[in-house]
């Protein structure tokens, strides 16, 4: 992701990952992505009552170029996905993005024609955050996961290892409609 | 590429020959120095603005297409369908209970009143109306008006934020919180609360409500007395909103808008005392009304009308104390059969109830049964119902075939029809204006595009 | 307890004197099933769909006065009331006049201008599909409002086949109705001859179907996890 790509691996390198993810996670701005009714619940979340400034992420930003976060609140319709992806495109690395909300994970309660069953069919997600819609404490909650994935975000060399074992797990996991759950 | 699904109605790509002559600059992320140079040699003043539906001022994914004379603006068309959810055909295939869950989402800032609408027109459909409770009827106008401050105190504190005044938007979510305090008491939830059903609503207040409720009013009150000191006489929110966004009566009635729109221009319609529903015409309270037409006057207007709100709720509160008895209707074969309660593990089916139904009652079994799987039979026959939101007349048509589930539900929201004024109170005037007019609109997309 | 058409000597009600009920759909079955499987026996019941019919005078309240009027005021005109209006029906509580197609603009301006009637606020328009109802399969519904004559309420039904799908437009009288016929045509297909700009409002513009159609699927995804797969919600059994 940048001049850490070129650093050697080992303790010189680790430092340098924790202290990148440090300062990554310290200061995160959100791209404004209300759409709806989860979009209410995170502009709570920038109210004092539950303050998203304590994490100094009260500095929305509505140009994607300088945001990090893009927060997806709300469903997404079949006409919005383009922009979705667009405005995904025009954020800068490192960008993490949180679906928040049932309707932006998996498409919530509305299995129909108009709205994307998952934002992550058009971008990639690190944190899914499931709620109609998820109280404000509940995004703070997704918001700390994401501080622990940026502070621990490994880079250069380490990032590749991560990205191979990550591909490799995934290939071998069992399939969704063949686990069985409590049921076998 | 674009010929074999050629709809003849769909909009065609622009492309040169379509501007008829004028040049096409496409801004697609390069150069920005380039472009500018490009039109200052042409002494093109004219632009075509886009604020896409990701903005941060246009109260949801609303896209506003704005052509703009040096700061004027010409032309200004509102681009819809976003959030389209298809929330109307998802209700023909639930129940006419499950269909609450639905369109409690479309106004997503108000969703009582949805729920409400629905359940007066379900009701009327049943021919039910008369044997609501009182006490269910007395429950939802507490709720609704209650729902009516809270979605006024999001429109001002966005409306506010939108021209930069951040503190009206921390004061009126603080308040907000407190109305949504009560609401998480009493139906679990803090939006989309799917409370009102029909028959009456889902359950009764749990003790202490009416206490709670009694003791935020008055600091609510003063909040939005805060508010007020805030904004009526502030020069600059003056000097923002005196005289932009102006649409007089003659405009309201051909464009169809109710609401605080229409109630700005001086004409004291409100479905509450016009029409009453749920028992309305027992409460005393004003209709707020202003006669300049502009945003501020719609902002003076939503403030009286929280105020007035207030006093609903208050009344209400009395009376519910004085009117013990059922909140569902009487009838086994559409009242909602199972009961909540909070149990260890958070809020679950009341063990009184399941006790009643597996061991004591065969006919409660049956009718939770019959009512959960299938749904209760609406007549078949078609309804209008309209109730007065904070937007304006929220009106459902809903048609049953006499089945289990609706056979077409449309909402008409207020904010679908109030939003066609954007054409004829942004032209002629200038680009910061649009963001305040919008605002004074109070659109909620998720009841534009349902 | 006698019922609505009978007599007080319990005969059914001669002709044209109580209203007549319209048949638009019949439903089949009783518990859903459609593939076969049904073993109770419920499966071969055949039952109409009964909407209510033509209202007989006097209509009750202020319909009547609504009705004389509006026949009042399209005499002379370029269609009489017989032309224009098909049926009145009176249905709890509530008026609905259907119109001819081809007159819904002369009724319109009618309704809106003349003093008695003062229709002045058009509230939308509905679109309804009836599948079954062959000739008459798309409805548009328009809901009007009286507010100078305390808050009356009247509603127009105007419907059209489905290989001829255009309706006039009524825009010219009720600009409000913009884009909800704009709506209507983007869901239903109803063509409104005459709207100033007939594009896609909610879906993308580009859009093949019209979604809210009963032939059009709900389209969803059938729904995976953990071993078990839930259908989507228009291919699970129903039980109406």
């Amino acid at each position: 992701m940048g001049i850490e790509e070129k650093l050697p691996a080992g303790f010189l390198l680790t430092t340098v990952e924790q202290l990148a993810g440090y300062m990554r996670k310290s200061s995160v701005w959100p791209a404004t992505f209300g759409l709806a009714c989860c979009a209410i619940e995170m502009m709570a979340v920038g109210t004092p009552d539950y303050d998203i400034a304590r994490f100094g992420m009260e500095r929305f930003s509505a140009t994607p170029r300088q945001a990090d976060l893009m927060i997806v609140a709300g469903r997404v319709s079949q006409k919005m996905a383009p922009v979705v992806r667009q405005v995904y495109d025009q954020m800068p690395e490192p960008k993490w993005v949180i679906s928040m909300g049932v309707c932006a994970s998996s498409g919530g309660m509305f299995n129909n024609y108009a709205i994307v069953q998952g934002v992550d069919h058009i971008i990639p997600v690190d944190v899914y955050l499931p709620g109609c819609p998820p109280r404000p404490e509940m995004l703070l909650n997704a918001i700390i996961t994401l501080h622990e994935q940026i502070q621990n975000t490994p880079l250069g060399v380490n990032r590749v290892a991560a990205a191979h074992a990550a591909e490799a797990a995934a290939l071998a996991a069992t399939p969704t409609h063949q686990m069985k759950g409590l049921l076998a | 590429m674009t010929e074999q699904t050629h709809d003849i109605h769909a909009t065609p790509v622009a492309d040169a020959k379509d501007a008829e002559g004028a040049h096409v600059y496409n801004a697609v992320g390069d150069d920005w120095d380039a472009i500018v140079d490009e039109a200052s040699a042409l002494r093109e003043e004219r632009i075509v603005v886009n604020m896409g539906p990701q903005h941060p001022s246009t109260h949801g994914v609303l896209r506003l297409i704005l052509e703009l004379d040096g700061e004027t603006v010409t032309e200004a068309r509102a681009g819809i369908g976003y959030l389209h959810t298809g929330i109307e055909k998802n209700m023909e295939f639930r129940n006419w209970t499950q269909g609450v869950q639905f369109c409690t989402r479309m106004d997503y800032v108000a969703p009582l009143f949805n729920e409400t609408v629905y359940c007066l027109a379900v009701e009327k459909l049943l021919g039910i109306t008369d044997q609501i409770p009182e006490r269910a009827s007395i429950i939802r106008v507490l709720m609704m008006e209650l729902n009516r401050v809270a979605s006024h105190l999001v429109t001002l504190a966005s409306g506010g934020m939108e021209m930069g005044a951040t503190t009206i938007m921390t004061i009126g979510f603080r308040e907000r919180e407190r109305i949504l305090a009560i609401f998480e008491m009493i139906t679990g939830l803090r939006m989309n609360h799917a409370y009102v059903r029909p028959g009456g609503v889902a359950q009764d207040l749990p003790p202490g409500a009416i206490d709670k409720i009694r003791d935020a009013i008055p600091l609510i009150r003063r909040g939005i007395g805060e508010l007020e000191r805030l904004l009526n006489e502030n020069p600059l929110i003056k000097g923002r909103m005196v005289g932009v966004g102006y649409l007089d009566l003659t405009g309201c009635m051909a464009l169809g808008i109710t609401g605080p729109m229409l109630r700005s221009t001086g004409l004291p319609h409100d479905l509450r005392k016009s029409d009453p529903y749920c028992g309305y015409e027992s409460y005393e309270f004003d209709v707020p009304v202003r006669d300049t037409c502009d945003s501020y006057g719609r902002m003076r207007v939503r403030i009286d009308e929280m105020y007035e709100s207030l006093k609903i709720v208050e009344q209400a509160a009395d009376k519910l104390q004085n009117t013990p008895g059922p909140v569902m209707v009487e009838d086994k074969k559409i009242a909602w059969p199972a009961q909540l309660s909070l149990g260890a593990d958070g809020i679950g089916n009341s063990l009184d109830h399941i006790r009643e139904i597996m061991s004591t009652s065969m006919e409660s079994l049956i009718h939770h049964f019959k009512l959960v799987t299938e749904g209760f039979h609406v007549p078949p026959g078609q309804t209008y119902v309209a109730i007065e939101s904070p937007r304006g007349e929220l009106g459902v048509h809903l048609v049953s075939d006499g089945g289990t589930r609706p056979y077409r539900a449309h909402f008409r929201d207020p904010s679908f029809n109030n939003l066609q004024a954007v054409a004829a109170i942004c032209e002629g005037g200038q680009l910061g204006d649009v963001i305040v007019a919008v605002a004074s609109i109070d659109p909620v997309l998720g009841g534009v595009d349902r | 307890m006698s019922r609505d058409d009978e007599t007080p000597d319990n005969l059914p009600a001669a002709p044209g004197t109580h209203p007549e009920p319209v048949v638009v759909d019949s439903r089949q079955g009783m518990f859903g099933v459609s593939d076969g499987g049904d073993t109770s026996g419920y499966g071969g019941l055949v039952a109409p769909v009964l909407f209510p019919g033509a209202a007989v005078r006097p209509y009750g309240g202020y319909y009547d006065e609504v009705a004389d009027q509006l026949e009042r005021a399209l005499a002379g005109g370029s269609a009489a009331y017989s032309q224009a209006v098909e049926r009145v029906v009176v249905d709890r509580g509530e008026m609905t006049v259907f119109v001819a197609r081809e007159h819904v603009v002369t009724v319109a301006r009618a309704l809106r201008d003349d003093p008695a009637l003062r229709f002045e606020m058009c509230t939308g328009v509905s679109g309804v599909h009836y599948p079954h109802e062959v000739g008459r399969e798309l409805h548009a519904v328009y809901h009007l409002l009286s507010i100078t004559n305390g808050g009356r309420r009247i509603r127009l039904e105007v419907t059209c086949p489905d290989d001829d799908r255009h309706i006039p437009s009524i825009v010219e009288v009720y600009p409000a109705n913009d884009w909800h016929e704009r709506e209507t045509w983007d869901m239903f297909g109803i063509e409104f001859d005459g709207h100033p700009a007939l594009t896609r409002i909610l879906m993308p513009d580009d859009w093949p179907g019209h979604p809210q159609r009963k032939d059009y699927p709900l389209g969803g995804i059938p729904v995976e996890y953990k071993g078990a797969t839930v259908p989507p919600p228009d291919q699970r059994r129903k039980y109406t």
